[in-house]
């Protein structure tokens, strides 16, 4: 592992010498970076993903951050998300989670109650910061699948870092395994990991 | 002669522009004066107090930190920045006053050379250098106060595009990367050379030309990048559909952005306009410089779509590499949609 201490520099310095360090690793490894701004750790994560690193961070303090990559030439092949890594693997001002577990918002008449749920998830997709993770269970996952017309609106959340999960046994009762059109299919195992991990969990 | 100290300078200096939003939002409200006909409220490039029904005053201030290491260089870049908000109203620029916060105890002459720059691009402007003031500091920032003329009957609004409008824009983007590079010398001098060609470069051409046309709305790209300013001028009533392929851009800031030679301010950008845009299968590198900070970037013109061709004509005529990068939809889910 090599560490590397990029407090007190501008960015793109950090996203430099954080090259420089992966040069020097010479194949798969880790490196380790201390930053002192969120603007630096997000710049990191967007290289991050560009090269295909494993990437998480950890905030010590409001001018601290550590920043660990793990350059691996096959750390695809890890399939079983260990949730550890899976808690921090986006990044937002704090762990905001929205969760929607039906198709409706409230319980009054069933149409108003779709709409209010359509204008919620139009209303999220507006702010200047999106929550880390949006995670549709039960008939929730209409919401992510063919037929919804909240797409659009999710597609702008997950452009703007917004990771989107789907219930995969909730698909498969409902027969939309195969439709889903807008983010990733997850298990109950990672969702109790995301929401045990979250710093605010939000439900219209 | 020295080189001047280089932090992150130019329009990536900016305050986010998020967080400025939510200042401004909480100041007190004044009193009408309903001569002022652009002001505060909007969140347009210049405020214009209107004298009588035929003369308004543009007024508008910028300065930043150098962005380059050459002192003249700098104050000539800083200059056409400043004085590029009256352009981007439709107006003239008559006065000029240098701001300079300069450590006393270094070489002043690289003070002079910055205000050389500046005066040179102030007269260029067709206006006059009228005074200043200067604050010993420890670090070196300059730039100008500008007061311009415009017939409040012709100003350029950022906001008044009409759906339908074409959108043009005159100037390459990717300055923002290109000095970001070029501070860490990873970025080659000939690439830099254009870059700052087209920073001092005064949106007074283009403005002059578009004269002819009847220009919808007009704004100027700087330090809240290509999509910040864009977003601006669509004001939550518009959208628009941008053409990734036909935006003018230098071709090496592509490849900087590749290496992630990217800025705070880029990523302050996303941040604050990110979930606005829809990028439909865009290039990593060409989204980084959708959202790179500009230093005295160039106007985009929003004109009806049968007097676009022959704008575009003119402004290619003065030698500018200017393109026709989208245009205004009705409203959408999305304010800006970026596809190939």
């Amino acid at each position: 592992m090599i560490k590397v201490n990029a407090l007190g520099d501008a960015c793109p310095i950090p996203v430099v010498k954080t090259k420089n360090a992966i040069k020097e690793l010479g194949g798969s490894g880790v490196v380790e970076v201390s930053v002192d701004n969120e603007i630096a750790v997000q710049n990191l994560n967007k290289m991050a993903k560009q090269k295909n690193y494993e990437f998480s961070y950890e905030k010590k303090s409001d001018n601290e951050y550590i920043v660990t990559m793990g350059v691996n030439a096959d750390s695809k092949a890890d399939t079983n998300i260990n949730v550890s890594t899976a808690q921090k693997d986006e990044i937002s001002l704090r762990e905001t989670i929205v969760v929607i577990d039906s198709d409706k918002m409230g319980d009054g008449d069933e149409e108003f109650s779709k709409t209010l749920l359509k204008g919620f998830i139009y209303a999220l997709s507006s702010q200047d910061i999106p929550p880390a993770k949006i995670i549709f269970y039960n008939t929730g996952v209409r919401m992510t699948t063919e037929g919804s017309h909240s797409i659009e609106d999710l597609k702008v959340l997950a452009n703007a870092g917004a990771k989107i999960y789907s219930c995969g046994a909730c698909l498969n009762n409902y027969g939309l395994t195969e439709k889903l059109c807008v983010g990733e299919v997850s298990n109950m195992y990672d969702i109790v990991g995301y929401l045990l991990n979250a710093d605010l969990v939000l439900r219209p | 002669m020295d080189k001047l100290y280089c932090k992150g300078g130019g329009c990536t200096a900016k305050l986010g522009a998020g967080i400025l939003s939510h200042i401004l939002e909480r100041l007190p409200s004044q009193n009408f004066d309903k001569n002022l006909i652009v002001g505060f409220d909007s969140k347009d490039d210049a405020a214009v107090y209107k004298l009588s029904d035929d003369i308004a005053f543009v007024q508008t201030l910028d300065f930043f930190p150098p962005m380059v290491e050459d002192p003249y260089t700098f104050g000539q870049i800083a200059a056409t920045n400043a004085l590029s908000d009256v352009y981007a109203m439709g107006g003239e620029v008559k006065t000029a006053l240098n701001i300079v916060c300069f450590p006393q105890s270094s070489d002043l002459n690289i003070l002079g050379e910055i205000m050389r720059g500046g005066l040179e691009k102030v007269k260029e402007a067709g206006g006059v250098l009228a005074g200043g003031h200067s604050i010993d500091d420890t670090d070196v920032k300059y730039g100008l106060s500008v007061t311009g003329v415009v017939n409040p009957k012709k100003i350029y609004s950022n906001n008044t595009g009409k759906v339908g409008d074409k959108l043009i824009f005159t100037k390459k983007l990717g300055v923002g990367i290109i000095c970001t590079a070029a501070r860490i010398g990873e970025c080659d001098e000939k690439t830099l050379n254009e870059a700052i060609e087209s920073m001092t470069t005064l949106n007074k051409y283009a403005c002059e030309v578009s004269k002819n046309y009847d220009i919808h709305a007009c704004t100027d790209v700087t330090g809240f990048g290509f999509l910040g300013h864009l977003l601006e001028m669509m004001d939550n009533d518009k959208s628009c559909v941008i053409y990734a392929d036909k935006v003018p851009v230098f071709e090496e800031a592509k490849a900087l952005a590749d290496e992630f030679l990217i800025t705070a301010g880029g990523q302050r950008n996303r941040n604050h306009v990110g979930a606005k845009v829809f990028f439909d299968n865009i290039p990593f590198a060409m989204e980084e410089i959708l959202f790179d900070p500009q230093t005295s970037g160039g106007l985009v013109f929003a004109v009806s779509a049968d007097e676009a061709d022959s704008l575009l004509e003119e402004l290619k005529n003065i030698n500018l590499p200017a393109s026709i990068v989208g245009e205004i939809t009705e409203k959408t889910n999305v304010a800006i949609k970026v596809v190939k």
